[in-house]
């Protein structure tokens, strides 16, 4: 096995384009326990940590930038303004040690269905920032997950930067789990309420091959909600928000939990997120006025 | 491959590295350092935990050419004066532990030394306030215990940070 270890990003893509099964690690609390576990014997290892335009984020017009080897704690530290539904998504990453190391890049990379940074980046209609020797592109994350640890990533591409909308309304993030550290999410669920556009989003985690979206939810609730007040809605439509954001998943049984446990769960997240959001949306409404 | 880093103070080089192997496994096995203890080898445990470029991280997490030119801090680190293990003198989170008998079958302690290190630095070091309870099992949260001696651990945290704090205001 080859370790690469390219000190500009051009030499990266290089790197890449010529070895497209070569693995890209950073953090590496995903690549090392496949290699740790014999699970996995790529022929190359590149190793992102020395490259500095990974590690950087800021603004980028109307939007953040986050390079995708930014770590967790970073994220914590410094973007839950920018970012509030990535912050506390990123608090709910398993322990400081590995905050420290792991990033949003090699989440979306491993593209795991249970990935904690995904429901949020698709709740706020985030986009991932691919680049190669032949240029680079911009995807949005509602378009990057395809099917099981699919993505829309070429073998030749690196994730090199995700981009957040600057926020319009309040985000949220619920996970739920064992423990509050160290845990794989048995379902997670990100809102995001844009006053600006009149348009919510989710995203929902461990509830189906790839992270998800409850897109009848979303258009139900930008129907019914209060935009000009941010009145708190009816209980009745406070339980079809959830019926709807629990119809959109597709779980499965396992380990972790079951199939209806895990609707359940999305039912219930998604109607405390709303709560939280409607709480905060008046906040915002009264500040404004 | 050849990987050459500084290791608690010390500049080391480590021949015939397999790419994919941990940087744990390097400390361990190449450089005599067994300090650092090998038990999950998937982040879950925390007794790998070292500072790296001044982190704190899972040495099992970390690949072995990713630490060429870095600094590293192991939990024989922590220990005062210079020379080989009993050489040296107990830093003052080791000390607090063994008062506090915060040790039973001693596996996971190298980690949570490192981590408590971490806090207190990042606390009273920094001149706040002592860590209460919630935020010591927030920084603790990823080291594991399987005597499950949490609340003595606990306590010598707060030993620590006491002796800590006494020390800062008295320079």
């Amino acid at each position: 096995m080859e370790f690469l270890s390219p000190s500009t990003l051009e030499e990266a893509l290089e790197a890449k384009s010529a070895h497209p099964d070569a693995v890209p690690i950073m953090g590496g609390t995903d690549v090392m326990v496949e290699l740790n576990f014999d699970k996995r014997r790529p022929p190359a290892l590149i190793d992102l940590a020395r490259i500095p335009e990974l590690a950087e984020y800021g603004p980028d017009g109307d939007r953040t930038r986050l390079g995708a080897g930014v770590p967790y704690t970073k994220v914590i530290e410094h973007l839950s303004g920018t970012a509030p539904a990535l912050a506390k998504a990123s608090r709910s990453v398993a322990s400081p040690q590995i905050r420290n190391r792991g990033t949003v890049g090699g989440n979306l990379g491993g593209a795991s269905p249970a990935g904690d940074a995904h429901p949020s980046l698709l709740a706020t209609d985030a986009a991932v920032e691919l680049a190669s020797v032949r240029g680079r592109r911009r995807v949005p994350v509602r378009e990057f997950f395809l099917s099981l640890r699919k993505t829309a990533r070429r073998d030749d591409e690196l994730i090199t930067a995700v981009l957040l909308p600057e926020p319009s309304g309040p985000q949220q993030f619920a996970k739920i789990g064992t423990r509050n550290a160290m845990v794989i999410a048995v379902t997670s669920f990100a809102l995001a309420l844009d006053g600006e556009r009149r348009s919510v989003g989710t995203g929902l985690g461990s509830a189906g091959p790839t992270p998800l979206r409850a897109e009848a939810a979303e258009e139900f609730l930008a129907q019914e909600f209060d935009w000009e007040n941010g009145r708190s809605p009816s209980e009745a439509t406070v339980r079809r928000f959830g019926e709807l954001v629990a119809a959109a998943a597709r779980p499965i049984d396992d380990q972790r939990g079951s199939a209806e446990y895990r609707k359940h769960a999305l039912s219930v997240m998604a109607r405390r997120a709303l709560s939280w959001s409607v709480t905060d949306y008046r906040k915002g409404v009264t500040r404004c006025a | 491959m050849r990987v050459s880093f500084n290791v608690n103070g010390e500049d080391v080089t480590a021949d015939d590295v397999w790419p994919g192997e941990s940087l744990l496994y390097v400390l361990r096995e190449r450089l005599g350092l067994p300090g650092s203890k090998n038990a999950c080898e998937q982040g879950e445990c925390g007794s790998c935990t070292v500072y790296f470029d001044g982190v704190t991280a899972c040495s099992c997490m970390i690949a072995a050419g990713q630490a060429q030119g870095r600094t590293v801090r192991t939990v024989e680190g922590l220990a005062e004066g210079t020379g080989k293990g009993t050489e040296r003198a107990l830093g003052t989170v080791q000390e607090a532990f063994v008062e506090a008998g915060a040790v039973q079958c001693g596996f996971c302690t190298p980690g949570l030394l490192v981590q408590t290190d971490d806090l207190l630095e990042r606390t009273v070091g920094a001149g706040m306030p002592a860590p209460g309870d919630a935020e010591i099992r927030e920084a603790l949260a990823g080291n594991l215990c399987r005597c499950t001696g949490y609340e003595k651990i606990i306590d010598a945290v707060h030993l620590a940070a006491e002796r800590r704090a006494e020390a800062g205001s008295g320079a």
